[in-house]
């Protein structure tokens, strides 16, 4: 440290940096959880970089897998079984680096929780949260393009619907689509397309935005909840150095254990069941990741509406694939000027909100994850229909009135909630206090802090 | 001195460390399974976990420490110093009008130039949706080669089928049904074939359900009814499946009469 000192003149930074404050409430963990799980995957995403192949080239299998020996299939398949199966502990990493994806996309979207639902976003921080909107898209992106690049049967499956949404565009949606994968599907370049997106450009991109996030974080200094001592021009908290550090630590090496756990235990894309991808074959039931099954419910609950015009139309995928989740971004986007419209409060605020302090906002916030989670549950209607023995025209109906009732039910309820919560008091804790007994006798009690 | 229960925990912790450390080194060479090589790393990174959490609860002073905020905005004469010295520069950047307009026109038509290079990530559309390699006289070829015959298939039975020499074409892939004779108009005893990919998000039409004669598509369930020239029977496909035109020739074999009569797939903006 000394030797930095004497070559950069650190001391005056570290001295500072390695006492400042973190507060220490556990939701505050969440958004660490991503941080790592992103190092998780830089580091297992590098392991299986260094086998597999972007290419479509056609290959005959013949690997140890003897269910698919002699079938054709691309190199990006035939690299992948390559993987799971020569590779010492490829399929362990392999499934490691699935697991801490769908990690990764989770905790985003409970960090962004924790920042909505506490009003974290509101001034400083709003360019903040436009940076973790962005990194939510760009997390979810990534795993898209992680997950179509094998080649399997699923994952092209998956690729040909997107590229139908983006297809559907009007416009400009043809010529996207030619330039983007490269002509009429299946295009013969789109896995290397991919491969560049998913290891270099969206990576890159991803790390640009953490980095930003945590330099205006480290600039601003933490929100925290109100509490003894803590005010609007302080934070309180666990210094960097040492104990934060080791609590952060202990987070790290956990999120990394539960990822070695999962891949080592939890079977995930197992890609030899699916097989090679043939434009002319399909697995039913198929389900994306997590993350993109709200846009599978939405395309399959979505309106059957095609617009005509004289030579021209638009198709119906662009209205669930493509204006749903415009719209879905622009509002993430917003929020934090759309609630400024309402309230009228342009000043900046570092203590932050109870949820049931402010109970239209914890209202709408709990309106959209039900919207959500109804697309996402529609997504899977077709399993549901074979288990419940319900038409799926019945679900499909169903769910169509849940993501527009269920929503405002959950307004409703969640707002009389949180009223009731804050009638009933209990915002504000009580003192603590310190009892000391008087040499007469009695107790005498003295505020602590 | 003894060390107390707290720092055998935190022993414990690294002991489980450095043993997972090395169930993965033997794990690793003796080739085990995934599950073994997981699970000692699990327990190297969880024993670390534990240990880091001990120090952090039970060795670590409990500090509470209070950092002040800076105050945003800054001081005025800062602002004002920051203002003036960028209002100054540019001022002195743009003394020379025309220069500065010279300057913007050249950085726009270098930034249209920069746009160029698009063009080589793809060919045109060029019409190519609206074409398959489906001719007059083309027969029908099944994925493993063979050729479609008329007396081939039993009533209700399902086959994809290529142009000749076409296999795994995506865009010209057909489904060909037998139904009985006289339940579809112009099917060639009984045999009618339409696009196999689906007009909604151009999935494969994958699934027969014989008993109403539907074609299911397996990705978001669109349903066509193969009776009655493949229209949507539910689901989000907004146009039937395309029918291709099929004859039975002399020979007995089936070929086409021509292409799809409309694009075959998902909408796009230049279909009508």
């Amino acid at each position: 440290m000394l030797w930095a000192d004497n070559r950069f003149g650190t001391a005056s930074f570290l001295h500072h940096a390695l006492k400042k404050a973190f507060p220490d409430h556990w939701s505050f963990m969440l958004g660490e959880i991503n941080m790592y799980a992103f190092l998780i995957l830089l580091a297992t995403g590098t392991f299986i970089a260094l086998w597999f192949v972007p290419g479509h080239t056609q290959v005959v299998y013949e690997g140890p897998y003897q269910l698919l020996r002699g079938q054709r299939m691309s190199e990006a398949y035939d690299s992948v079984l390559h993987i799971c199966f020569m590779v010492n502990a490829g399929l362990l990493i392999r499934q490691i680096h699935h697991w801490a994806a769908d990690i990764f996309v989770a905790g985003i979207v409970l960090h962004m929780g924790r920042i909505f639902f506490t009003g974290a976003f509101r001034n400083p921080r709003e360019l903040n949260w436009v940076i973790g909107v962005l990194l939510l898209f760009a997390a979810m992106c990534e795993g898209f393009t992680g997950y179509s690049m094998p080649d399997d049967l699923l994952s092209g499956m998956g690729l040909r619907i997107a590229v139908s949404i983006l297809q559907s565009i009007p416009f400009i949606g043809t010529w996207a689509t030619f330039f983007l994968t490269g002509g009429v599907w299946p295009t013969e370049i789109l896995i290397q397309r991919l491969f560049v997106a998913h290891v270099f450009v969206m990576p890159a991109l991803i790390t640009l935005g953490i980095t930003v996030h945590l330099m205006i974080l480290w600039r601003q200094k933490h929100t925290q909840f109100p509490g003894p001592r803590r005010t609007e021009e302080n934070v309180v908290g666990s210094p960097l150095f040492p104990l934060y550090t080791f609590k952060s630590l202990a987070l790290q090496f956990g999120v990394i254990a539960v990822c070695c756990l999962f891949g080592a235990f939890v079977q995930i894309n197992p890609v030899w069941i699916w097989g090679p991808y043939q434009p002319w074959r399909a697995i039913s039931p198929a389900q994306p990741d997590w993350y993109i099954g709200w846009l599978e419910g939405a395309l399959r609950i979505g309106p059957r509406w095609a617009v005509h015009f004289p030579g021209h139309m638009i198709p119906s995928p662009f209205w669930p694939g493509i204006v749903l989740p415009g719209i879905i971004m622009v509002g993430l986007l917003g929020y934090p000027w759309l609630e400024r419209l309402f309230t009228r409060d342009p000043a900046p605020h570092h203590l932050l909100n109870r949820p049931r302090d402010v109970p239209v906002r914890t209202a709408a916030g709990v309106a959209f994850f039900v919207f959500m989670l109804s697309l996402f549950l529609a997504g899977s209607d077709d399993v549901q229909a074979r288990y419940t023995h319900l038409p799926l025209d019945d679900l499909v109906w169903a769910y169509r009135f849940f993501c527009v009732l269920g929503p405002a039910a959950a307004f409703w309820i969640t707002y009389m909630i949180a009223s009731d919560l804050q009638k009933k008091g209990g915002t504000h804790r009580a003192e603590r206090v310190r009892l000391r007994r008087k040499p007469e006798g009695g107790y005498e009690e003295e505020p602590v802090g | 001195m003894q060390p107390n229960v707290r720092e055998r925990a935190i022993a414990a912790g690294l002991l489980l460390s450095m043993l997972g450390s090395v169930g993965f080194m033997v794990a690793y060479a003796k080739q085990m399974s995934t599950q073994w090589e997981g699970f000692a790393l699990a327990c190297a990174f969880g024993g670390f976990m534990i240990a880091a959490l001990g120090w952090a609860r039970w060795i670590l002073p409990q500090e509470q420490v209070v950092d002040l905020r800076d105050t945003y905005p800054q001081p005025v004469e800062e602002r004002a110093g920051m203002v003036e010295r960028w209002e100054h520069g540019i001022a002195r950047v743009t003394r020379r009008r025309w220069l500065t307009r010279m300057l913007y026109t050249a950085l726009g038509v270098f930034g249209i130039a920069a746009i160029f290079p698009v063009g080589s990530l793809g060919p045109e559309p060029d019409g190519k949706l609206f074409h398959t390699r489906w001719k007059r006289g083309i027969r029908l070829q099944r994925v493993d080669g063979s050729l479609v015959r008329s007396p081939d298939l039993n009533d209700d039975a399902v086959v994809t089928v290529f142009p000749e020499n076409s296999i795994g074409d995506s865009q010209s892939m057909a489904v060909l049904l037998k139904l009985p004779d006289g339940v579809v108009k112009d099917a060639p005893q009984g045999y009618v074939a339409y696009s196999k990919m689906c007009t909604h998000a151009g999935c494969p039409v994958a699934l027969y359900r014989a008993a109403d004669r539907r074609l299911v598509c397996p990705c978001h369930q669109s349903v066509f009814d193969v009776t009655n020239d493949a229209a949507v029977v539910s689901g989000p496909a907004d146009h039937p499946l395309p029918r291709l035109p099929i004859e039975i020739g002399p020979d007995g074999y089936l070929r086409a009469t021509g292409d799809f009569p409309a694009p075959v797939g998902p909408g796009f903006w230049e279909e009508s």
